[in-house]
């Protein structure tokens, strides 16, 4: 089994992304005995960062530290993370996959001549070699891989392993690496924010999604107010979003986000294959929708046929009688 | 300008996945050009149309992706090169096709390379980035707008929903999202010029490429289905009863409230 593992850390607004402490569990799932070197690149001070990836398994972290890297690109993280990798020669580099673990690690594993098995759901080892697990045709198989040479290279689905324990009695170094970065040819002018405050899509354990049959951005109120109620957060289908009911930004489905939350809801969603690349592997799938004929009763766990405008506030009312 | 596009064919996405032997059936499955490559040609085509050039379709396949870089040459390419891996290569991998690409564009001088974000069978979107790093070009990803003036490239790439507003320069290579256009469909006479529009076939072979330089890294040991879903419950009764029953199931058997 190798020895040293990397994970490449990620964070949102200063504050680490819950997909980073995944792939700490993965990388010590891979490599029991190994160590686990935590990375993390920023313009600011990480060592805040750093020991909450030692918190969650890391045994010690690197930070990169340079004004370059206040923004992603993948110019800059790249000349960033790649000293590291060659100061530590790693056997395996592990990442979230997510915008930025998507747009990364192909030009990592470019650059070291490398394979890369991306967007892995599950991790098993059989006798030295770790398998991922991965799907693919949007969800409908799954393929076994494994690294034939070189390093262990691979991104993890949020939500799909789980974290270990916070352990605050855990300590470990946090060295910091000094780099150059230069000669960066992709320069972000603005970033126009859409994508919600508060619950990430991506990481949410409960999501009410609307689609079509909500009929308006107002019929989405319910929506919100279920989530609130159950801790979760809102997305929709392509339809909804197509029509203007909401945002690009909480689009779930192949183009937008893929989500593995423990309860999905889907609101007056048809359920088309391209929505269900984007949430069928979720734990728990309900229904609620009008035409019994629809397609997302076919992978709903739980079906209610009835207006949805009738059933969410009833369904609201419900919930608030647990707490 | 000298444009090409990355192209895969891909199932068509209404096609039913079977599996025998590890492997994906592909008897008398449809094929299509990969949804998110459909933008990557349409866009190539509409930036032709401003600036002048040619376009070239590029794809690592075998001889049935014939009929895909037709279909591209009837939107309005000008040219298509067919890779045809099927008589030296078991499997490959991204850095297969990756490492072939890098190899076929050594000496073409590209100024815009246009590849969809991810391909909806293996949905890895590995070679874009692989390629442009192997090049020493640029490149980014999920991209919703493509501004070009002379050498000044303005983009919008979409992260998870933000908006960022990149400027970069030629050459670069760029993967589309979902909202950069509308790809067209070939017209009639697009489809009859098609087929005279030059398709290049080439083996790895005449890139002068071992099967050894382009060895798999990785190695797929299984391919399954996913397990059965039970059939789910649809609840009965009256809507207040159905939704009490809901809760229930969902606090006491799913156990997710």
């Amino acid at each position: 089994m190798s020895d040293k593992l990397l994970v490449i850390g990620e964070a949102r607004d200063g504050v680490l992304r819950n997909v980073t402490f995944e792939a700490i569990a993965a990388a010590k799932k891979i490599n029991s005995d190994g160590e686990i070197v935590g990375v993390l690149c920023g313009n600011d001070d990480l060592d805040t960062q750093a020991q909450e990836m030692i918190y969650y398994g890391a045994d010690r972290v690197v930070t990169v530290q340079h004004d370059e890297l206040e923004a992603y690109t993948s110019e800059g993280y790249g000349q960033a993370i790649l000293p590291v990798i060659d100061d530590e020669s790693p056997n395996g580099i592990i990442m979230g996959h997510t915008a930025i673990g998507k747009d990364l690690t192909p030009k990592l594993a470019s650059k070291l001549e490398t394979g890369l098995i991306s967007d892995a759901t599950e991790i098993e080892v059989e006798g030295d070699k770790a398998v991922f697990i991965r799907p693919i045709y949007s969800g409908k198989a799954f393929e076994k891989k494994t690294i034939s040479s070189g390093l262990t290279f691979a991104t993890i689905r949020p939500n799909n392993i789980p974290a270990l324990e916070r352990d605050e009695s855990r300590s470990g170094d946090v060295n910091t690496k000094e780099v150059d970065i230069a000669n960066i040819r992709t320069v972000i002018k603005e970033v126009i924010r859409k994508a919600s405050e508060g619950v990430d899509l991506s990481e949410a354990n409960v999501i009410i999604a609307g689609g079509r049959g909500v009929k308006s951005e107002e019929g989405f109120k319910p929506l919100y107010e279920l989530a609130d109620v159950l801790g979760g957060a809102v997305g929709a289908s392509r339809g909804a979003c197509d029509a203007e009911y909401c945002d690009y930004a909480l689009q779930i489905g192949q183009t937008g986000k893929v989500v593995t939350p423990d309860l999905y809801i889907a609101v007056g969603i048809s359920g088309a294959i391209q929505h269900l690349a984007g949430m069928s592997n979720s734990k728990v799938i309900v229904a609620i929708n009008k035409d019994p004929e629809s397609n997302i009763f076919n992978v709903a766990d739980y079906g209610i046929v009835g207006d949805l405008f009738d059933v969410v506030p009833k369904l609201i009312e419900e919930v608030k009688k647990l707490k | 300008m000298n444009i090409y596009v990355l192209l895969k064919k891909t199932f068509d996405t209404e096609e039913k996945i079977a599996v025998s032997n590890g492997r994906i059936e592909d008897d008398g499955a449809e094929y299509i050009i990969n949804p998110y490559d459909e933008y990557a040609v349409e866009e190539a085509i509409k930036q032709k149309d401003a600036h002048g050039g040619e376009v070239t379709v590029v794809t690592v396949g075998d001889e049935d992706s014939e009929k895909q870089l037709r279909t591209a040459l009837a939107m309005g390419a000008d040219k298509a090169v067919l890779i045809n891996t099927e008589d030296d290569l078991e499997d490959g991998d991204q850095f297969t096709t990756a490492k072939i690409l890098q190899t076929y564009f050594e000496d073409k001088e590209a100024d815009l390379i246009l590849a969809g974000n991810v391909a909806i069978d293996e949905a890895s979107g590995q070679v874009g980035p692989r390629l442009a790093e192997s090049l020493g070009i640029p490149y980014i990803t999920t991209i919703t707008a493509l501004e070009i003036d002379g050498d000044t490239v303005k983009i919008d790439k979409d992260v998870e929903g933000d908006v960022e507003k990149i400027e970069t320069s030629l050459p670069v290579l760029v993967t589309c999202q979902q909202g950069l256009n509308d790809p067209r469909y070939p017209s009639l006479p697009g489809i009859m010029k098609a087929k005279k529009k030059p398709l290049e076939e080439l083996e790895i072979d005449d890139l002068d490429l071992e099967e050894e330089d382009v060895e798999a890294k990785t190695n797929t040991v299984d391919i399954f289905l996913p397990p059965e879903k039970e059939a789910g419950r649809v609840l009965e009764g009256e809507i207040d009863d159905q939704v009490q029953e809901l809760v229930s199931l969902l606090k006491n058997d799913a156990k997710v409230l």
